[in-house]
């Protein structure tokens, strides 16, 4: 029972890559305290969000913005503007 | 982050730093600073010299001005002058700061002209591979020291406070949250305030020195450096060598452009009462 109010009181976070900007020089990757991220050729991917505590110390750190963490249901999701491509016309999007 | 994403022209990412130059969070540090102080687009001029360090300009989405190498505080000083209500801030490396720019960087701290500026220190010319700078520790090796720098480095806090500067802070790029602190007083205090933030250089320090990659030399940053409030109470052996970061100085003073304003109000209401007034007195005079 008691497991069972901690687990429902524990903040659950999300994190939003952007692989474009990704340039994997693994700063995030081997700073995290919980080992929550890879490099998967080369770019950013998130293994085990699950374990992430939110201490934000990747999206501090990144040198090219490329990763940011986000708290479940703390804010409406909004459509993520950096990760469009600039190289295709907004109607793509609506294939 | 994604708030202060409008802060940066978008489509100009990813940048052309180097994979792991700290460079990129020390931008993403004033641009947070920025978001949390709520500054208006408009009312922000950010000026840069030449260098790796001043390429960020081009990625932020304010009134930018990208000027001659070391050269940045005197523009810098020209725009807060003729307009004192913008918001003024620097974005320097080291060696344009404290080389070529190093005569600029004092005066303007001793006028407290209400500059902002962040030095970004990676202790070496990065954009021309590697020569040593005058902010390169003793015995570490450039493209120009293959065998060791044998000068001594600035303590440019010091220098700062020596200077005049009214508030001094000294940053890395491991220890984020307090860089963004920092970066915000600095914005906060009206006088010339610097910020040195150390970054890594893996490209070309961390190479010709065998330090490592990125992740590596952010724990060798955060090695060689200890807070000032906990330094307080450390005993000297264990601070001897070390670097303190944290706020080292914040003694407000009045700033230049605002006392050089009054001086002009001055000035001229002592012609308001000469007969003819003010335009009459310019023209009789030789």
């Amino acid at each position: 029972m008691r497991a069972k109010d901690m687990s429902e009181q524990k903040k659950v976070f999300f994190h939003v890559t952007r692989e474009k900007w990704c340039k994997g020089c693994n700063i995030c990757v081997a700073l995290c305290p919980k080992q929550v991220l890879a490099l998967h050729n080369g770019k950013i991917a998130v293994e085990r969000p699950e374990d992430c505590i939110g201490c934000r110390m990747c999206e501090l750190r990144c040198p090219d913005f490329a990763i940011e963490v986000k708290e479940k249901g703390a804010e409406p999701a909004k459509p993520e503007a950096a990760a469009s491509d600039f190289d295709l016309p907004p109607e793509a999007d609506h294939a | 982050m994604s708030d202060a994403l409008k802060y940066f022209r978008q489509d100009r990412l990813p940048h052309i730093w180097c994979p792991g130059c700290g460079h990129g969070t020390v931008t993403g540090a004033l641009v947070r600073a920025i978001e949390r102080l709520g500054l208006d687009k408009n009312k922000v001029c950010v000026v840069s010299g030449i260098g790796c360090s001043s390429r960020a300009v081009g990625y932020l989405d304010f009134d930018t001005l990208h000027t001659a190498h070391g050269r940045a505080l005197a523009f810098a000083t020209g725009i807060k002058l003729s307009r004192p209500d913008l918001k003024v801030i620097v974005m320097t490396g080291d060696g344009d700061c404290t080389a070529i720019g190093g005569n600029h960087f004092i005066h303007a701290a001793r006028r407290n002209i209400g500059i902002t500026t962040i030095v970004m220190n990676n202790e070496i010319y990065g954009m021309t591979s590697g020569q040593y700078s005058p902010m390169t520790p003793k015995g570490l090796l450039g493209t120009t020291a293959p065998y060791g720098n044998a000068e001594r480095s600035f303590d440019l806090c010091e220098l700062a406070k020596a200077s005049g500067a009214t508030f001094v802070g000294r940053g890395t790029s491991f220890h984020v949250p307090l860089l963004i602190d920092l970066i915000e007083k600095a914005l906060q205090n009206d006088g010339f305030s610097v910020v040195e933030a150390i970054t890594q250089c893996p490209t070309y320090l961390g190479r010709k020195n065998k330090l490592g990659g990125a992740v590596e030399m952010l724990n060798w940053i955060k090695d060689k450096t200890v807070n000032a409030k906990a330094a307080a109470a450390l005993p000297p052996e264990k601070k001897a060598g070390k670097l303190l970061i944290g706020e080292l100085h914040n003694a407000p003073a009045p700033e230049f452009a605002g006392e050089y304003g009054e001086l002009i109000g001055k000035v001229q209401r002592s012609f308001e009462n000469i007969k003819g007034g003010l335009w009459e007195c310019a023209s009789n005079s030789d």
